[in-house]
């Protein structure tokens, strides 16, 4: 019954939906206020229908309902109860309903906070929200329906796919959606304002935090999926540059681009047309990316199973979504009025060059992950694109990003004193000629990476020293420093934060890519294995039982070339009998500045097991700079400027405020 | 400087980054692409360039040596099949008479050097580009790829 009451939720959802996506925008083009209001009702309306159909959903999966199709091939009744939440959008169809569901929650929000939008954009935003959730809905009923009953039920369900059934990659999807589906707001944004014909800064105002939000999700989401891989995988990677690690990469290169003009547009009133095409560009590698990981396109983890009617569903929803807003962009953005006149040598400037090379890094990436698709179509050869490719193309347009990163906050908007800002960032050029006498001595080898940990130290000292300008450090007491800090915007402490945490993330990067250490050895209880500078010995293998899996757990004492102790290390070889499927699950001590990190394969049938151990240097900095470019987006977030709804736009005559026409 | 005059700087700038990483692309593409053979036409390709060979794991064909680490084992399309071999830990789903991917460059003895051997991340899940092979040597006989 309730599975029933799910899916008729879901037909609801679809009709509030066609409701909201027509009556709001004729309202809006008649300048009715009824018809206009009629979409906050509409968007609350939709989100109790969607969340109904999740809850239901999450229902039969708890309560392992296995009448219900999805759930029989996607949990089982032994599964640990996480995991049976989790199974819900461990599959195509629940993931789509997950999908829907925060779309709905965005659309509602901006119903509920965008209370003093001007009610015309609202209106319109909100029928360009409901459209997406129109295509999605149908899609999810017309051919993903996860609510299909099976007669007869089986008695036991197929398990989800034991790589899913972690804590790691629990939170990854949600984390991920948000994210994604976050920048639909800039997306409607961008086309409600493409249909008023008007952009100002008061829009920008209300892009920014929307973006910035879903930006900090997916920055979340990403680096929870690489975390997971890097102690899941048991492959002592955490970035293969895979096709759908590559996907959800490409919005967050396009939405840090997006994040960064809408800066210009709020403070500046230039760069419009090009927000308007990034908030769309962003939005639709969103799009690609949910659609190629769930298409099947490319063989993944995430690779469902595929079929032909959803592809071409899927081709068809990606071929209007994006081709029709390019179209409208296309047609529209002439009108927008050219704003405020700069410099090169600028933050504008700075910002236009952050936006340029960040698109080419992001076009670069699209290119490598989807040129075998090209050449397989076209030609029927087969080709991979491997992590070299990458290696020779994204980083070397991502160095003068982090060089100029460390300048453009300290430049003034319109005309900057270039020299100015060179001599304040005489110390970032000590710090970084510092660090990389420190990487030579230390790891020597080759030279490239050790001049990208100059870098990385060059980009955290200016972030550090252009903070610390901001609040006189060390210039004024420190009583009054602490003052300046606490009136100091929000928004600044967060660009301070996110740079910074980008910077030791990247020491973090080249450090782990360049300078990891490994050795697989065939290890009996007692012997003992070296790797830079540990020593790892075999105590012994023994068996366990997890609740729907067996164990077989090694444990290895590690201790320095000295015989000091370090730390014990039990990495575990699972057997989930539904699937037959085994699992690795790594084992990692964090020094902090490098992971001792230990796997255990098979044995080889004569007492000994082959254990494989990886030195990774630095790979706890990636983490913890990830991190703190979350907290640096939060904190921005939390800017009063920002808040969600918050500003008003300025009172200009009505002459000023009627659409502009060029 | 007036309008007309930023646009064009943006444009040129915009101009010479994309001609840079264009030819940053086509240099690493030329290098950097592997691509992917079956038992059956792996004779075609370039001796000591990186390439893909799937197909599945022939029954019966693994064989541990004696270091316990190196793995030589067949890889089948069912019509014809080529040893390869492999120093390292193999992922949890390598199975006999599963399909594979491995990576790696084809040596002058017909035996191929496997670097790296790819995990799939379902036990029933075929990659496509071994689904296609077994098609193409007529031993395909499971339902739609990726089922």
């Amino acid at each position: 019954m309730i599975p029933e009451l799910g899916h008729f939720a879901l037909v609801l959802a679809l009709v509030v939906a066609v409701v909201q996506g027509v009556v709001p925008m004729i309202g809006a083009w008649r300048g009715d206020i009824a018809w206009m209001s009629a979409g906050r009702s509409a968007a609350y309306l939709q989100l109790i229908f969607v969340a109904g159909a999740f809850f239901a959903l999450m229902h039969a999966y708890v309560t392992s309902d296995f009448t219900v199709h999805n759930v029989a091939i996607n949990s089982h009744s032994a599964q640990p109860m996480l995991y049976k939440v989790t199974s819900v959008w461990g599959n195509h169809e629940g993931s789509m309903v997950l999908w829907v569901l925060i779309l709905a929650l965005f659309g509602a929000a901006v119903a509920g906070f965008g209370r003093n939008l001007p009610p015309t954009l609202r209106a319109r935003v909100l029928s360009v929200q409901a459209w997406i959730a129109v295509g999605f809905l149908s899609f999810s009923l017309f051919t993903s329906n996860p609510f299909a009953r099976v007669f007869p039920p089986p008695l036991d369900g197929r398990d989800l796919n034991p790589l899913l059934q972690d804590p790691g990659l629990a939170f990854h999807p949600p984390m991920l959606y948000l994210g994604y589906v976050g920048f639909s707001i800039a997306f409607s944004f961008a086309i409600a304002a493409l249909i008023e014909g008007r952009v100002d800064a008061a829009w920008a105002r209300w892009v920014r935090p929307w973006t910035l939000a879903a930006w900090c999700f997916l920055t979340a989401g990403i680096v929870l999926g690489s975390w997971w891989a890097y102690y899941e995988l048991g492959w002592g990677g955490w970035w293969f540059w895979d096709p759908v690690e590559n996907v959800s990469f490409m919005p967050w290169l396009m939405g840090t681009a997006l994040l960064h003009s809408a800066i210009v547009v709020e403070r500046r009133n230039a760069l419009k047309a090009w927000t308007i095409l990034l908030a769309i560009l962003t939005f639709s590698l969103s799009l690609i990316g949910t659609f190629i990981v769930r298409s099947g396109l490319l063989s993944s983890v995430h690779a469902f199973a595929t079929d032909p009617e959803r592809g071409m569903f899927i081709l068809l929803l990606l071929g209007i979504t994006i081709g029709g807003s390019l179209i409208l962009f296309a047609v529209r953005a002439p009108a927008l009025q050219p704003g405020g006149l700069f410099a090169p040598v600028s933050r504008e400037g700075a910002l236009v060059l952050n936006n340029l090379l960040l698109s080419v890094a992001c076009a670069t990436v699209f290119l490598g992950t989807l040129y075998p698709l090209f050449l397989e179509a076209f030609t029927g050869d087969k080709v991979s694109v491997g992590p070299p490719f990458y290696n020779r193309t994204f980083v070397p347009i991502m160095v003068p990003v982090i060089a100029a990163m460390a300048l453009g906050p300290m430049m003034s908007w319109k005309r900057a004193d270039l020299a100015g800002v060179l001599s304040r960032l005489k110390l970032a050029l000590g710090a970084a000629i510092l660090a990389v006498l420190i990487a030579y001595t230390q790891q020597g080898g080759a030279i490239l990476p050790v001049l990208a940990m100059g870098l990385a130290a060059w980009l955290f000292t200016g972030s550090v020293v252009e903070w610390g300008g901001r609040v006189k450090l060390f210039r004024a007491p420190l009583a009054d420093s602490l003052h300046r800090a606490r009136h100091l915007p929000r928004a600044a402490h967060g660009t301070a934060l996110a740079h910074a945490g980008l910077a030791i993330a990247m020491a973090g990067i080249v450090a782990a890519s360049n300078w990891k250490d490994e050795a697989v050895q065939v290890l009996r209880p007692g012997e003992t294995v070296e790797l830079a500078g540990y020593r790892y010995r075999l105590e012994g293998v023994e068996q366990g039982q997890g609740p729907n899996y067996t164990i077989d757990r090694a444990r290895l004492t590690v201790t320095t070339a000295e015989g000091e102790f370090v730390t014990l290390l039990d990495p575990e070889k699972r057997l989930y009998p539904v699937r037959a499927m085994p699992t690795t699950e790594a084992a990692i001590h964090t020094t902090g500045m490098a992971d001792l990190y230990a796997v255990i394969g098979d044995a080889d049938g004569q007492g000994g097991w082959t254990v494989r151990i990886f030195h990774e240097p630095m790979v706890p900095w990636i983490w913890a700079g990830s991190l703190i470019m979350i907290l640096g987006g939060l904190i921005s977030l939390s800017d009063r400027r920002l808040r969600v709804g918050a500003p008003a736009r300025r009172r200009k005559t009505p002459a000023a405020a009627a659409p502009a026409r060029a | 400087m007036t309008r007309k005059r930023r646009r064009l700087y943006m444009v040129l700038a915009g101009m010479v980054l994309l001609s840079g990483a264009v030819a940053l692309v086509l240099a690493a593409l030329d290098e950097n692409l592997s691509y992917f053979y079956d038992p059956s036409n792996i004779a075609e390709a370039p001796p000591g360039r990186p390439i893909r060979l799937g197909g599945l794991v022939e029954e019966g064909s693994v064989v541990r040596q004696a270091d316990g680490i190196t793995v030589n084992f067949r890889v089948t399309d069912m019509a014809n099949s080529i040893d390869v071999t492999y120093k390292g830990l193999l992922p949890d789903l390598f199975r006999e008479g599963q399909g594979v991917i491995t990576e790696g460059t084809l040596g002058p003895d017909r035996v191929f050097v496997a670097r790296e051997v790819l995990a799939k991340h379902d036990e029933t899940y075929m990659p496509r580009e071994v689904a296609d092979a077994l098609k193409k040597s007529g031993q395909w006989k499971g339902g739609e790829a990726g089922q």
